[in-house]
């Protein structure tokens, strides 16, 4: 067990190393931050100083060299356009996007789940076709536009919720909605399959030949083997919504991570944008790593195989 | 000694509707046997010839698109055709057990073996905590496994499949059954893994007077084992005989066809085999089903469909071969 935890934790820093070099690269690609940075009447040797203060002179394998430096002891450079810290920027908005994320995640939970089960077991139901409609509209409908229309309806027809702003669970009940819409479909499509597949297997078939109740062959034995798949989805997804609920997080003008990350591309904030995708990184490599260990705790064969 | 019959088939047909019921597959079209305590019936056939669709009729879990539509299955002198899937669930299990054909597919991977041996006295006989642990210890004894109070803590894939195969057993013998339906239990086993298993079952038969129906299409197993045999084809049995008989003068030329084709040990001859293929269950040929492959097939095979004939041994055939013989002077 702990020869696997420690490959796997290997094989994560390759992976955030790759992704930090990826990510360092793309920025540079985006043009001069210095153009924005100084005023449009700025001379030549004003942008040449301001270029220097910031080390944008350099060669920029120098420039990724100080940047790994910095991060490996837990620094992730000062943003251009707060001239603050990245790390504090961060973790200033992690609370309100892990509150969005949660939410939302619970609701991807608690939809996707439960109607993906009775789809599966009422297979060709009309609850299963109901359930097929809803998958099919939360995979096609675009978060940003259902984020509009619960605006129009709940806020300035029903006057029930504050269009956006955070403050009290108010706040967050139409984020949510709109982000974890899509991922309770794509939670009850996997759902849907993944127990379809196990209610066909022979196992299912023996523990009906034992008599038991429907119940415990469904939520015992049934669900426990199809949870392997949605587990994996559910941990990548709430990474991505926490930090990359962007288009949702500037409709409702939520001030997490996702915005924080928007304003950083806009303002070629490159130390800002590097900082978010390095973190947003190193979460989803410790959510697999965990979700790892979980399917270990789940299944005796990933125990045993090393 | 006149045993008491413990199951008694009777007219049973099962068909599946397909496309919205416009297409109809008779997968079981008539089948009758009794079945006594203590006693084995072997029951063969080529794949689809409903072998499987009638033991799962017995126990009531047909696929959806399958429904029993006529005929009766009493077992212990109750029509099991007529009762809610909530009374069968109380019988299935506990007096009326099944074995599946795949060993390494049966046991669920994610429990321990006590857990899924001990599921059947947990919910049947409500036994808890010491009493459920001696319990799952004997049967496990019973199947011979070895060292049962820590095996009985291991997961499926630490077990081989004859080991699994006889924990399947083990669940099968979890609720004291009277009938076991046993679905090709060693198809899937290495040779002499299978020779021990069948030993097994056997002892535990002896034991036990359990009846045991036993599905193959290896008639050198359906010698050893059955006492009677039951031989299927297209949904029907066409040949119903004690095993001696039915090996040493089968009546139906499908029978024969099949005997015909078993390898015989330093036999240079090729193997024979039956020709033509078996028939679509959705399109059967009119008359008798096996006409367009049966080597003494006449006129009269093709339009009218044989009754049962029994010649007076015991057996009974469905052929007009056997018309003829008793209907001659």
């Amino acid at each position: 067990m702990s020869q696997f935890i420690i490959r796997r934790v290997l094989y994560s820093v390759v992976t955030l190393l790759i992704l930090s070099a990826t990510i360092f690269l793309i920025v540079r690609l985006t043009g001069d931050p210095v153009a924005l940075m100084a005023e449009a009447s700025a001379r030549p040797e004003d942008l040449e100083r301001i270029r220097h203060q910031w080390g944008l002179d350099r060669s920029w394998p120098v420039q990724y060299v100080t940047f790994m430096q910095n991060a490996f002891t837990g620094e992730l450079g000062k943003s251009f356009n707060y001239r603050l810290p990245v790390s504090e920027l961060y973790f200033q908005r992690l609370p309100n996007s892990l509150t969005l994320g949660l939410a939302a995640t619970l609701i991807s939970l608690l939809i996707g789940i439960p109607a993906g089960i009775i789809s599966a077991v009422k297979v060709n139901s009309g609850w299963d076709t109901v359930a097929k409609g809803v998958a099919l509209l939360g995979l096609s409908i675009p978060g940003f536009w259902l984020g509009l229309v619960l605006i129009l309806v709940f806020s300035v027809w029903l006057r029930w919720l504050p269009t956006s702003g955070s403050g009290d669970w108010r706040h967050v009940v139409m984020p949510a909605l709109a982000l974890g819409w899509y991922f309770a479909a794509s939670m009850l499509r996997l759902t849907r399959s993944s127990m379809l597949e196990v209610l066909g297997s022979e196992y299912i078939k023996l523990a009906r030949l034992k008599g038991l109740p429907d119940f415990v062959v469904i939520a015992m034995h049934a669900f426990k083997n199809a949870l392997i798949p949605v587990f994996t989805l559910a941990g990548v997804n709430m990474v991505v919504m926490v930090n990359a609920a962007v288009i949702i997080e500037v409709i409702f003008a939520w001030p997490g991570i996702g915005r924080l990350l928007y304003e950083g591309i806009f303002q070629r904030d490159f130390p800002l944008v590097q900082g978010v995708v390095v973190m947003a990184g190193f979460m989803i490599v410790v959510i697999n790593l965990l979700v790892d260990i979980l399917y270990a705790i789940i299944d005796p064969r990933i125990r045993l195989t090393r | 000694m006149a045993r008491d019959a413990v199951l008694q088939v009777a007219g049973l047909q099962t068909h599946f509707f397909t496309f919205g019921g416009t297409r109809v597959v008779r997968a079981v079209d008539g089948v009758d046997f009794t079945l006594r305590e203590g006693e084995t019936l072997g029951l063969v056939g080529e794949s689809g010839s409903g072998k499987t669709t009638t033991c799962l009729s017995i126990v009531g879990l047909l696929p959806r698109a399958a429904r029993i539509v006529g005929g009766a299955v009493v077992f212990e002198g109750e029509d099991l055709t007529r009762k809610s899937q909530r009374e069968l669930r109380r019988i299935r299990g506990r007096r009326i057990a099944v074995i599946l054909q795949d060993p390494m597919a049966s046991l669920n991977p994610l429990f321990t073996i006590f857990r899924q041996v001990a599921e059947p006295a947990f919910f049947h006989q409500r036994l808890r905590g010491r009493s459920l642990r001696e319990r799952v210890q004997s049967l496990l004894r019973a199947v011979r496994i070895p060292s049962p109070e820590w095996r009985m803590r291991e997961y499926p894939h630490q077990m081989s499949g004859g080991m699994r195969q006889r924990i399947v057993g083990a669940i099968a013998l979890a609720g004291g059954p009277r009938l076991v339906i046993a679905d090709e239990p060693t198809t899937n086993l290495d040779v002499t893994i299978q020779a021990q298993y069948l030993d097994l079952l056997k002892d535990i038969q002896r034991d036990t007077g359990v009846a045991l129906i036993f599905v193959t299409h290896n008639l050198g197993i359906v010698a050893k084992m059955c006492d009677r045999v039951a031989v299927m084809y297209a949904g029907k049995i066409v040949e119903q005989a004690a095993v001696r008989e039915l090996f040493d003068a089968p009546k139906h030329p499908y029978t024969r066809a099949l005997l015909g084709s078993m390898p015989k040990l330093g036999s240079k001859e090729p193997l024979y085999s039956i020709r033509g293929q078996p028939p679509n269950l959705a399109n059967l040929p009119p008359g008798c089903s096996f006409h367009p492959r049966c080597p003494d097939v006449m006129p009269r095979c093709m339009t009218e469909e044989p009754r049962d004939f029994r010649p007076g041994d015991g057996s009974v055939a469905r052929c007009w071969l056997l018309g003829d013989v008793l209907a001659r002077p």
